[in-house]
């Protein structure tokens, strides 16, 4: 039961058998803000939204996992290869989306950069769109191979000036509305805005299948829409920007387990 | 025929004091971010005040305000105080301060200023995503719209 002014109690078990980390400890960075408890967007959602995320034959966002599989098996590019001629299975890439974004030869990488850098190297194809269907199901295919395990990103070394840019981004209040992501993701969790229950913001269920869309949304294209309610000029999807910030959000949510592809109204 | 010249009367009489309303610039704070004069000089229209907090377009207050007058229109969201009796808490001056720029009562407020034009981080052409520039943008209210919300909050007498 979802209760005004604050998350469920719940507990998020997938097909019966993976109990996910959905209430942790928060991370060191966040301790300093205030927020002892880093929580599950899953636990602001109605019953019904919730329950879809349970179980993978009800999951909707399976049937774009799926055609990331039959992605995996198809020719594409120049070079006449798919990615099952190089990789044995997709199982392989366990923990990689755990620890993304990442600094990779000096630059913050996302998953998306990451398969599309490859498309173009390793398969002479052309890139994906960053929030089109083919690149979010592969992005969400890979991020499910870690499924359960805990975010942990790095935020130290070469990822501290990324960090501390996204950090200063999450607290700047944007647009005629004068709203940071921490108005509303730190100081209102819990609370409605509107017919809105206020989450923290996760993005350790990214991308998310979207009932409102009916498609997986990417962390990027959420990020926009957000600066866009604020009456504001927002980023593009891709930017440096956002990189920046998605590294920042990811690190807020360090240590809740990852659960692409999770379900949203 | 009578209606008709009373409206004709009212459009031209809202139309001579919708000539000189404060500029958003202008307002008049004090040191407690109460505006003492009205922004039109024209009296605030409380049924109007009503249709502006509800619309998501224009106050949407409810996205963060409780109403209990207002509960016929649907979500009423948590993110500021419920407003029940409001207007005998207080002052004209005070609400109509707050309603224009709410960060003059309360500092570092997450409550949006309605009476403003400057001073923002990418100010954004409504809700477009897109750039506006500075110099084109509108207050999200206009004068006489505060002046309405302000009428209407002064209804709010118990609770
Ligand atoms: C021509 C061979 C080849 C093809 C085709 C190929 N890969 Fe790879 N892939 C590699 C090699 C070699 C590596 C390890 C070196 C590296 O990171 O570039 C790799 C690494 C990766 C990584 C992990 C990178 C990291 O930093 O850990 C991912 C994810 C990946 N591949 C996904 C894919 C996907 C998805 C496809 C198809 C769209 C694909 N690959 C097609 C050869 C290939
Ligand atoms: C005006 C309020 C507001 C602001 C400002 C805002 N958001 Fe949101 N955000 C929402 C609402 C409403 C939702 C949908 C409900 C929820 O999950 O919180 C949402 C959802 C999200 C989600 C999806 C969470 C999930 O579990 O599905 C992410 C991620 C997010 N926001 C990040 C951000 C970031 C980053 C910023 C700043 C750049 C930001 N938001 C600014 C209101 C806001
Ligand atoms: C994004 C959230 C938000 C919106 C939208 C918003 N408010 Fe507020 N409002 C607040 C918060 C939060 C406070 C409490 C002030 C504080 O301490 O930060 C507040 C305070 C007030 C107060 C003072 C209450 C008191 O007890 O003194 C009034 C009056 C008020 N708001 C009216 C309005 C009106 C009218 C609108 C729309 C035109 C509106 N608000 C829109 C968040 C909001």
């Amino acid at each position: 039961v979802v209760f005004a002014g604050g998350p469920d109690d719940d507990t998020l078990v997938i097909n019966g058998e993976t109990e996910m980390v959905t209430k942790t400890a928060a991370p060191p960075a966040m301790q300093e803000a205030g927020i002892e408890e880093v929580i599950s967007g899953w636990h602001f959602r109605t019953d019904e939204t919730q329950s879809l995320q349970m179980d993978d034959f009800e999951n909707p966002a399976m049937i774009f996992v799926d055609q990331a599989m039959d992605y995996w098996q198809t020719v594409d590019g120049s070079e006449g290869k798919s990615c099952a001629s190089c990789h044995e299975s997709v199982e392989q890439f366990a923990g990689l989306t755990a620890s993304m974004p990442k600094v990779i030869d000096g630059k913050l990488t996302t998953m998306e950069d990451l398969l599309n850098d490859h498309r173009a190297s390793a398969m002479g194809a052309e890139p994906w769109k960053w929030s089109s269907d083919e690149m979010q199901a592969m992005v969400a295919l890979i991020a499910l191979q870690s499924r359960g395990m805990p975010v942990n990103v790095d935020i130290d070394g070469e990822a501290r000036p990324f960090w501390e840019k996204g950090k200063e981004m999450y607290y700047t209040r944007y647009g005629q509305l004068e709203l940071s992501c921490a108005s509303c993701h730190e100081e209102n969790y819990g609370n409605y805005i509107r017919a809105d229950h206020l989450s923290q913001g996760q993005i350790n269920g990214f991308p998310t299948y979207r009932l409102k869309q009916a498609k997986l949304i990417s962390k990027h294209n959420r990020f926009r829409g957000c600066i866009r309610d604020t009456r504001a000029e927002t980023f593009a999807e891709g930017s440096d920007e956002f990189r920046a910030l998605e590294l920042y959000v990811a690190s807020r949510g360090n240590g809740l387990s990852v659960e692409t592809p999770a379900v949203r109204q | 025929m009578r209606l008709t010249i009373i409206t004709a009367a009212l459009a031209l009489s809202g139309g001579l004091a919708m000539a000189n309303p404060v500029a958003p610039g202008d307002v008049a704070f004090d040191d407690y971010g109460a505006i003492e004069a009205s922004l039109t000089g024209q009296p605030g229209n409380p049924d109007n005040g009503r249709e502006i907090m509800i619309a998501r377009g224009k106050g949407n207050c409810l996205a963060c305000h409780e109403v209990t007058a207002l509960k016929d229109a649907p979500f009423h969201g948590e993110v500021g105080p419920m407003l029940d009796g409001i207007g005998a808490n207080r002052t004209e001056a005070e609400l109509r301060g707050i309603v224009a720029n709410a960060k003059k009562t309360f500092e570092g407020t997450v409550m949006p200023a309605f009476y403003k034009t400057s001073g923002f981080v990418r100010p954004g052409d409504g809700y477009t995503g897109k750039a506006a520039k500075e110099e084109d943008l509108m207050p999200i209210l206009t004068a006489q719209e505060i002046e309405d919300v302000v009428a209407f909050l002064l209804t709010l007498q118990d609770g």
